[in-house]
């Protein structure tokens, strides 16, 4: 269950940019999730809101855009969509794919809701 | 407009029993995921797909959607994200654009430099519980047999018997447990490499916990993952754990002592190796018998070789003059105290 793991890694990251941007909430999270990637979308969902509970980031709704795997086929010399590690090219049926994108678990944005200005004078 | 057949999330079949509004999971005609909350009972309904947004006001999102589908050839994602949450003044949106493991792998970086000054070479041995990681490390630090320094890391849930087992060969050793944890990480490993303060030009050997699923994510500052896979597990284990295959660099194959006893095809799990990772090294080895060792000696060999000549070409080109003897100072190995 590694996704934990992921979980409390996009959490750290939201908390550092809260505090950056001296939010009072993180309503909402943008997360870019490769179709090749060490990751199970539903189980980082699950983690996300395990671990957020008591945090700037409780509540806040997650959205997972699924970025497709892509490899380059060298015999084709062709960009083609993979949907798993191991799947041959769809074109030429051969294993001689360079993987070119599909493997990121990126954070891309936040929402947040700003704290009220404090009253410095 | 499309209908769907709602299905509880896995991770929430345990508590579909409990009062209150359950986030209820499905699958939308493109693909892709969300959860939402009802406060009645579950019946098919509609989606406007455009606007992802619900016709029916009988409930609402969850916290949680993903959306492009996975396991699928997708359309691209729309970026529309957060599902009809109306923002409200103050709110407003900062881009973030970092990995996940970005802080995993800061650490790593430094682990990675920490083992470049010191000319040492960092393997990080991956496989599933009981394909013979730590026997092949007894046996490989017994032929070593001092010519350079070792030191391992030994990641294991429970129990130091793995480190007593290496210290027994007579090289320090340094016990991590995880706990619940199934897989070492690069704080871990900073930790460790504080602790054990390997000498210069030493080859440090990390145990990770046996797990051929969650260690494939997690960059410890390694030079390669050598990911061992015994006889006995079977030829198609490179295609039903690919994400491990994929990060290795070399793959042993090990128990091969007793391929005459298993349903083991060599040529298969060569060929499932290369098909996840067209680039990945092969070696075949018995710890027990001895078969192999010397070429996984030799792969050892070559890439300490080929680290310190790195090294040594850096501090050429850093202007410091001939080949130096092997680094005297390191980096202070204690993090800060906070």
């Amino acid at each position: 269950m590694h996704e934990m793991s992921l979980a409390l890694g996009i959490l750290g990251l939201l908390e550092e940019a809260a505090r950056r941007e001296k939010a009072a909430r993180v309503k909402a999270v943008w997360l870019e999730l490769g179709a090749l990637s060490a990751a199970e979308p539903q189980a980082i969902a699950f983690c996300f809101e395990a671990v957020t509970r008591g945090t700037v980031a409780e509540g806040a709704r997650l959205t997972i855009e699924a970025i497709p795997g892509r490899a380059w086929c060298l015999p084709c010399m062709e960009s083609t969509v993979i949907a798993r590690r191991g799947d041959p090219c769809p074109h030429c049926g051969g294993y001689q794919l360079h993987l070119a994108d599909g493997t990121q678990m990126r954070v891309r944005e936040m929402e947040i809701e700003s704290q009220r200005a404090p009253d410095v004078h | 407009m499309t209908h769907e057949t709602e299905s509880e999330s896995p991770a929430r079949a345990g508590t579909a029993s409990e009062p209150g509004p359950t986030p209820r999971w499905h699958q939308h005609a493109d693909g892709s995921w969300h959860g939402h909350e009802h406060s009645g009972a579950v019946r098919p309904h509609s989606h406007d797909e455009d606007a992802h947004e619900h016709a029916s006001e009988s409930h609402h999102h969850g916290a949680v959607s993903t959306r492009g589908g996975f396991g699928r050839d997708s359309g691209l994602v729309t970026g529309q994200g957060a599902a009809g949450e109306r923002q409200s003044v103050g709110d407003r949106r900062v881009r973030i654009e970092r990995d996940v493991l970005a802080h995993n792998d800061a650490i790593a970086a430094r682990n990675r430099g920490l083992l470049e000054r010191g000319s040492s070479l960092a393997l990080n041995l991956v496989s599933s519980p009981g394909a013979g990681k730590t026997s092949l490390l007894c046996r490989t630090i017994q032929c070593i047999a001092g010519t350079f320094p070792v030191v391992v890391i030994e990641g294991d849930q429970q129990t130091s018997l793995d480190a007593d087992r290496i210290r027994a060969t007579g090289v320090p050793a340094l016990q991590i447990n995880t706990g619940k944890g199934c897989h070492l990480d690069a704080a871990m490993v900073e930790r460790a490499l504080a602790q054990l303060d390997p000498p210069g030009q030493a080859l440090v050997m990390i145990e990770n916990v046996g797990n051929l699923v969650c260690p494939a994510a997690f960059d410890l500052g390694e030079d390669a993952k050598v990911v061992v896979l015994s006889v006995t597990e079977g030829d198609d284990k490179p295609l039903k754990y690919p994400d491990m295959f994929a990060a290795a660099q070399l793959m042993l194959v090990n128990k091969i002592d007793l391929q005459p006893y298993c349903d083991f095809d060599p040529a298969r799990a060569l060929e499932f190796a290369r098909r996840i990772n067209p680039g990945i090294d092969v070696l075949w080895v018995s710890a027990r018998d001895g078969t192999g060792l010397d070429a996984w000696l030799a792969w050892i060999e070559a890439r300490r070789r080929a680290k310190q000549a790195r090294r040594s070409v850096g501090d050429a080109g850093q202007g410091q003059g001939e080949l130096r003897p092997p680094l005297v100072e390191r980096m202070p190995l204690r993090p800060s105290p906070d």
